[in-house]
């Protein structure tokens, strides 16, 4: 028993010690791992940070009230008698007679994108003096709130970073109409850091949209007055409306064009990674080739064939180890944090967002490799196992 | 040629390797057919947008709609071949999931506009005299498994109906295209929607204008933002095909992804391939010195190992470019996603060239160091 471990452990290490005389070759099996954990992990972190920032952008205590039928807040629109109505629904979070509930409207404006000089969809929102009260993540990181009533507007900052001119104190020209940027907001990462807001009046007035809205985001008293909320509202003959959680209106949002990125990137991944673990089998055979003398010998000595295929895998899952860390150190360091923005088909208008290289992410690029390596390396190990002897100590 | 059988002897020496190596090729040039494939998918038919149409959106952004008073304006302004005006409805099918693009159009105009559009007269006839019909693409007929004929109800989002929320269609006819084309709209009449939303009387979404000298497409769009300046729907003229690529470019650069993923791939295959092909050459030294002492000239060394190398690249990546390009044929796998999912001829070209440079790269190294083998070196290493 001892006996065989020591065996496999002598050749093993055998194996291992002179990976450096076979650098050529188990240099390119590692670049070819490397090259696909890179791929690998670089697409499935613009999923993640995609669906991160759709994530944080929804809290379950909140709810998101739109008309009946609309599939998103572009196509929703609720008379101001409605948002009335709305406002004096039970499950509401209220400070005196102030229904913790904000009124909005939302549009879509055109400002060119910093980085391909090109228009791109921006969203704009008309709150009510409660925004800020209702969503209690978000907080001014530059210059002040605006000023209700005036044609002053508030950035996030992902908007700010992503689309050209939203800058504090620069004033731009939509139309006819003219806003001036007095300030930038985060709300922890999430998707209403890529819009714009400003009063809902006046957006109206801008828009010519009479005394209409289009959603009212309410802070419930609690997580579970949903019920309350929501079945008091469908009840009601006053309105028409739908109600749901505000994350899982931004998970539904996000859905398909996550799940597109995701789809894609795991196409890719898969295909790179089968031509991979060919590259890895090729490489593992010209290792076992050229040492088939070497390997012949061993087993004239005595060594058991176990202990040759064991230090034929070894080897290999060491290369493959080695691709992995260093495809995940680069795609980490390359990608991590990098801001973006894209077009969300579902809402018809931008998210900014960061590649996010997560630490799962980037496990299961080095357990990737680490597969890659154990089939690539099989092959060429049974191979060695079965090479007659004789001929093998004559091979060149 | 009559060196063929040489080569294939050559190849086939040690038999797994080769099929490794030619499976490696296979699968790196199935990946750049699907790639490009992607990257044509994401540009939305930007190669087939007119030069000589115009889009006139309004100013604000797309979503503000223009009247429809704007049209006789346009098509009476001097340069202007024919107008018409598109209106996306964005309803819901059964569920959300199943996108699809409806738009309310003029039946008459928009085709003449749009002749990539291929109608039979007996459907056109049939959506001419039906209201409710609907000119429907055959990828979308073939996804949903619809026929001519079929009474389609649709949820109305943006506009509810007077009565409900449901709008009927029937389906008049189907429109084919060549490749490239989008053959999954939802085409039905303008007319029927203004007459029977519940509000929004009188409004479009965007115009078309085709425009009889497509060098003149600067001066003509400033003509008519110019001329629809100041008043309460201000216009933002473009070309068609910038159009489609401000929107492509809203998605991001997809495009320069997908072109460093497949430089990405290409040069790990080519770096294998390399290895495998010195590996194959280091083996065979002894051959090369007999091949050498026969009489061959270095040059015709080069070039025996130069071929081999091409060769099999050219049946490896031949392929996969067949496999990628048969896989394109099915149509689109993400069911609605990417309506443009073609690999195109051009695409092949430039796979085909790759092909025969991975092949030359690859066997390079190898090649020379052949090449300038002494002959009493090559012999001694038997």
């Amino acid at each position: 028993m001892f006996n065989w471990i020591g065996q496999t452990l002598a050749v093993t290490a055998l194996n291992l010690r002179t990976i450096p005389q076979r650098l050529g070759s188990s240099g390119v099996a590692i670049v070819g791992i490397a090259g696909v954990v890179i791929v690998l992990v670089s697409v499935l972190s613009i999923a993640a940070g995609f669906t991160a920032a759709m994530q944080n952008s929804g809290s379950p205590s909140r709810a998101i009230v739109m008309r009946s039928g609309a599939d998103s807040e572009l196509t929703s629109g609720l008379s101001g008698v409605e948002v009335d109505v709305i406002k004096q629904a039970p499950g509401l979070r209220r400070d005196g007679q102030n229904a913790a509930a904000s009124a909005e409207l939302y549009v879509i404006i055109d400002i060119p994108k910093i980085s391909t000089n090109t228009p791109a969809n921006v969203p704009m929102r008309g709150v009510q003096p409660t925004a800020m009260a209702v969503r209690g993540e978000a907080s001014l990181i530059e210059g002040r709130m605006f000023e209700f009533g005036t044609n002053e507007i508030v950035v996030g900052r992902g908007a700010s970073g992503q689309f050209a001119g939203l800058t504090v104190g620069n004033e731009f020209k939509s139309g006819q109409d003219t806003w001036k940027v007095v300030g930038i907001f985060e709300t922890d990462g999430g998707v209403s850091e890529t819009e714009i807001w400003c009063d809902a009046r006046v957006l109206q007035g801008a828009y010519r949209r009479g005394n209409s809205y289009q959603t009212v985001l309410a802070q419930l008293d609690s997580s579970d007055s949903f019920t309350t909320f929501r079945d008091w509202l469908t009840a009601n003959p006053q309105v028409n409306v739908q109600v749901r959680r505000e994350a899982d209106y931004y998970a539904q949002q996000s859905r398909a064009l996550s799940g597109l990125i995701r789809g894609v990137g795991f196409a890719i991944a898969a295909l790179m990674g089968i031509g991979a673990v060919f590259g890895a089998i090729l490489t593992m055979y010209t290792a076992v080739s050229t040492r088939s003398r070497e390997i012949a010998t061993l087993r004239a000595l005595g060594f058991n064939t176990t202990s040759v295929v064991v230090s034929v895998l070894a080897e290999s899952l060491a290369l493959a180890a080695i691709g992995g860390a260093i495809g995940g150190v680069i795609s980490y360091l390359a990608f991590n944090g990098y801001q973006t923005s894209t077009m969300n088909f579902s809402t018809f208008s931008q998210v900014a967002f960061a590649f996010q290289v997560t630490p799962p992410l980037l496990a299961m690029g080095v357990i990737y490799a680490l597969v890659m390596g154990l089939i690539g390396g099989l092959f060429p190990a049974l191979r060695a196992a079965r090479l007659p002897i004789p001929a093998a100590l004559r091979e060149l | 040629m009559k060196f063929l059988p040489l080569l294939w002897s050559g190849l086939w020496r040690k038999k797994v390797r080769t099929i490794f190596t030619l499976l490696s090729v296979f699968v790196a040039f199935l990946l750049f057919g699907l790639l490009m494939t992607i990257r044509g998918a994401f540009s939305f038919g930007v190669e087939i947008a007119g030069l000589d149409r115009l889009i006139l959106i309004h100013k604000v952004s797309l979503i503000m709609p223009l009247p429809v008073s704007y049209l006789p304006r346009l098509n009476a302004t001097e340069g202007v071949t024919m107008a018409t005006h598109n209106t996306w409805f964005g309803g819901v099918y059964q569920d959300p999931a199943n996108f699809f693009a409806q738009i309310a159009v003029e039946p008459e105009p928009f085709l003449k506009l749009y002749p990539e559009y291929k109608v039979s007269p007996e459907h056109m006839q049939a959506w001419l005299a039906d209201r409710q019909g609907v000119l429907v693409g055959v990828d979308l007929a073939r996804r949903f498994g619809w026929k001519v004929g079929d009474r389609i109800p649709i949820v109305g989002t943006i506009w509810q109906p007077k009565q409900g929320q449901v709008w009927e269609f029937n389906i008049a006819g189907l429109y084919d295209g060549d490749a490239g084309v989008d053959k999954t709209q939802f085409f039905f009449r303008y007319d029927y929607l203004d007459e029977n939303r519940g509000g929004g009387q009188g409004l479009v979404g965007w115009y078309i204008v085709k425009i009889a000298d497509a060098s003149t497409a600067q001066q003509m769009g400033a003509r008519f933002d110019e001329m629809f300046a100041n008043s309460s729907a201000e216009t933002k003229t473009t070309t068609e095909k910038g159009f489609v690529e401000g929107f492509a470019k809203q998605i991001g650069d997809i495009g320069a992804i997908m072109v460093a993923i497949t430089i990405a791939v290409l040069f790990t295959m080519m770096l294998v391939a390399a290895n495998t092909m010195a590996q194959s050459v280091r083996e065979r030294t002894s051959e090369v010195g007999v091949l050498k002492t026969l009489g061959f000239s270095n040059v015709a060394i080069l070039a025996l190992v130069l071929s081999e190398s091409v060769l099999i690249a050219v049946i490896g990546g031949g392929l996969g470019l067949a496999v990628a390009w048969g896989f394109v044929q099915q149509g689109d796998p993400t069911g609605g996603m990417l309506p443009i999912f073609v690999l195109p001829a051009r695409d092949v070209a430039v796979g085909a060239g790759l092909i025969v440079a991975l092949g030359l790269l690859a066997g390079a190294l190898p090649a020379t160091t052949a090449m300038n083998l002494k002959i009493t070196d090559a012999l001694r290493r038997a």
